[in-house]
């Protein structure tokens, strides 16, 4: 997997040490670290309930954690720094986020507009999104419930781009679509991320999004790191039998793969 | 002296038909009661003022009962209006004992007021019998009652209830009477006339004992107390314009004695006859005689009265509303407080809402207003709030993540997003308040309900239907604005349904 991306210097966009979070009495996450080098992507797998969702709103500043720390371009997110650290991160989420008052275009340029762009700079920029992420330019002008759902998660991706940022989050962002769109989706994400040579973090409960996007994987389970490494580390090497089990209950039956 | 309100200032500029002063005369302000004797007074002394010459009339008629017809007169919203002796010395002064027209002039001067001597006739509580029941049984005073105890009665709820009515003329006379029924006074005379009952109530000057066949039986022990009409006045008037006063005096005291008073009352009530050509035929005008009220003539003047109401109300309470709901919806322990605070407000029955206005803002617009704005609070503070909390939180976090501070994330992005919630609140107050809007006329207001309330003293359904049935229509005509609004206020892209396009 290494091969397919730039070399880029390896140096820590994020870490994330020692994170416990919770909520009531139960706790959505349980002492995680984790670290994701410029450039690469991390992928967050794990179940519902897992707590992966929860740590990207921690990256985010969205939460604050109750134990560990969290530091993103060497300033740690607390939420006197925490508009500064959002600038540098695009946030991606199932199903877009889109606002539905907006037209995909406005929705786009809500980041450029709330930072007092210039209209043709905006409108230069909302252009050139669209031909990232092959979306004609038409279809910008109609409202997200106009819209697909492929379609849709094009228009949040675009946002999320908006301003350049050089870290990218995506909690689930195919999650909503159908097997078809999915596949394309999924073909054109790996694509931009590469040409970009963003620092990326997925979120996904898809055992083959990880497969296809991460560099790293982290395995969360109840709040708590499994097991983190590559895919191969994980398949050949599992720390617990738990990450074996993971892996495969996924994975389509033998006598199905025959077939194909 | 009355000073100039601010708040009067601002509604003079924000009213569309504000009535500008003409030359400098002085203005005389004459109040009543929303009774039809009242009326019928007070019209009297406005035509006699404006005969006499030396100042001009304006009319305050109908300010519901006496709380809040002197606290007009107390706070110089009016000049004078008709009252009765034993009012005075109950609910005025609150000294019953005092029963002279001299010994409450003594007292009400301390109060800048002064009063007439009385005009001649009594306006009091009387019981009465049909004509050939008191034939039949030789009944000619309340005395004759007893012995009778197989006769039946109908009070009205009110005399039902005070002592000053029957528990108090009971126990003083010793009666017994087979049945006694609750029925609105207007209705007793029917049912006296039909023979359901053989006792009612009235006072003593109802037009019907003009008309009907119903003879009074005499209070021979002296049980009910005076209640002789005079004219309640501010000193300050008194003494400004002599002349007018002098004439109102002359003109007036002991020249009204009970048969006239029941046959003016007569003609308003039952002929339906406008208290103007009531009052100028006993002042000897004998003008527009057997003209009959018109409402249909008042209407567009009262519907404007009654949008002007309504839009000015509403739009305050939308200026004060929203930014309350969103000041809630952000500081959620301030926000309980402030929606207890506006819940309670609503309630305050409406009308008593207006009459606390009085003693802060005197009677008239001004004051309905207000009491209308902020009865028309709570949908809106309350929808503005719940449609701010109940906004999809991915959809707030995210405005947070794109950069957006406060204000744009409230501007751009949460109220057009709750924009349908807030509006339906909008709705809803709107809808409302051209029903509360009809209370206003009780103080001077204007609108429908000066229709409504003059109805209602004459006892007379269609003068009512006359305002109750436009103000029905105008709450129809202003949902229907509101639907239309939706599509123009609603941002297009949550009024589309779903199309997706594969």
């Amino acid at each position: 997997m290494d091969g397919l991306r730039p070399a880029h210097r390896l140096s820590a966009v994020i870490v994330v040490s020692g994170v416990t979070k919770r909520f009531g009495g139960r706790a959505a996450l349980d002492g995680v670290s984790l670290t994701v080098e410029a450039g690469t992507t991390h992928v967050l797998l794990g179940g519902s309930g897992s707590g992966k969702s929860t740590l990207l709103r921690l990256v985010l500043g969205l939460a604050q954690p109750d134990a560990g720390e969290v530091v993103v371009d060497g300033v740690r997110v607390t939420p006197a720094s925490r508009a500064e650290i959002q600038r540098r991160i695009g946030y991606v989420v199932q199903e877009g986020a889109l606002y539905p008052h907006l037209t995909a275009a406005e929705n786009v340029a809500l980041p450029a507009r709330a930072r007092g762009w210039p209209a043709e700079r905006t409108e230069a920029r909302v252009t050139a999104l669209a031909g990232l992420v092959e979306l004609e330019r038409a279809w910008l002008d109609r409202h997200p419930a106009q819209l697909s759902g492929g379609q849709r998660q094009r228009v949040g991706l675009m946002r999320a781009l908006a301003l350049d940022p050089p870290v990218l989050l995506l909690d689930e962002p195919l999650g909503a679509l159908d097997p078809i769109t999915r596949a394309e989706l999924q073909t054109q994400l790996v694509r931009i991320f590469r040409e970009l040579g963003k620092t990326v973090v997925l979120v996904t409960h898809d055992v083959r999004e990880a497969f296809v996007f991460g560099r790293t994987i982290t395995l969360l389970e109840g709040g708590r790191v499994v097991q983190q490494g590559t895919f191969a580390d994980l398949a050949r090497r599992p720390a617990t039998p738990l990450v074996t089990e993971f892996l495969r209950a996924q994975a389509p039956p033998p006598e199905m793969t025959a077939y194909l | 002296m009355r000073g100039v309100r601010p708040a009067a200032v601002i509604a003079l500029l924000l009213l569309l038909p504000a009535a500008v002063p003409a030359a400098d005369r002085p203005v005389v302000r004459v109040g009543s009661k929303s009774f039809t004797e009242s009326y019928v007074l007070a019209e009297i002394v406005a035509q006699v003022v404006e005969q006499t010459g030396e100042a001009r009339v304006e009319r305050k008629l109908g300010l519901g009962g006496t709380g809040i017809v002197h606290a007009a007169l107390a706070s110089g919203e009016i000049d004078v209006y008709p009252e009765y002796t034993g009012t005075i010395a109950r609910a005025i002064l609150k000294e019953p004992a005092v029963t002279t027209v001299a010994a409450m002039r003594a007292r009400l001067r301390e109060r800048g007021l002064v009063v007439t001597e009385p005009l001649g006739f009594q306006n009091t509580y009387a019981l009465a019998v049909a004509r050939s029941t008191a034939s039949r049984l030789g009944l000619r005073t309340i005395s004759d009652l007893r012995g009778h105890g197989r006769l039946t009665a109908a009070f009205d709820p009110g005399f039902l209830d005070r002592d000053d009515g029957w528990p108090g003329l009971r126990r003083h006379y010793g009666l017994e009477l087979a049945g006694v029924r609750i029925m609105e006074h207007a209705l007793a005379y029917r049912a006296l006339a039909g023979g359901a009952v053989d006792v009612i109530d009235v006072f003593s000057t109802d037009g019907q004992l003009a008309r009907e066949a119903v003879a009074l039986l005499a209070d021979d022990r002296g049980f009910f107390p005076d209640y002789a009409a005079v004219l309640l006045a501010r000193r300050s008037f008194a003494e400004r314009l002599p002349r007018t006063w002098a004439a109102l005096e002359q003109r007036l005291v002991g020249r009204l004695d009970t048969a006239t008073m029941t046959r003016l009352n007569a003609e308003a009530d039952l002929d339906r006859r406008p208290f103007a050509a009531v009052a100028s035929s006993f002042l000897g005008g004998g003008a527009a005689a057997g003209a009959r009220r018109s409402p249909a003539r008042e209407l567009p003047a009262l519907t404007l009265e009654h949008l002007a109401l309504v839009g000015v109300s509403l739009l305050a309470a939308v200026v004060i509303g929203v930014p309350l709901g969103v000041l809630a919806a952000r500081r959620r322990l301030l926000g309980q407080v402030e929606l207890m605070g506006v819940g309670v407000l609503q309630t305050i029955p409406a009308l008593a809402l207006l009459a606390f206005m009085i003693p802060l803002f005197g009677i008239g617009r001004v004051p309905a207003l207000i009491a209308l704005a902020l009865y028309a609070l709570l949908p809106i503070v309350r929808n503005t709030y719940a449609g701010l909390v109940s906004l999809d939180p991915q959809l707030v976090d995210m405005a947070a993540v794109l950069g957006l501070d406060g204000w744009k994330r409230l501007a751009w992005i949460e109220l057009p997003l709750a924009s349908v919630t807030i509006l339906a609140g909008i709705k809803t107050s709107a809808v409302l308040t051209v029903g509360t809007a009809t209370l206003a006329a009780f103080i001077g207001g204007g609108g429908y309900g000066t229709l409504i309330i003059t109805g209602l003293a004459l006892n007379d359904a269609a003068t009512i239907l006359a305002g109750a049935i436009p103000a029905a229509l105008m709450a129809l005509a202003i949902h229907a604005l509101f639907e239309a609004l939706d599509r123009l206020a609603v941002p297009r892209g949550l009024r589309t349904r779903a199309t997706a396009t594969r």
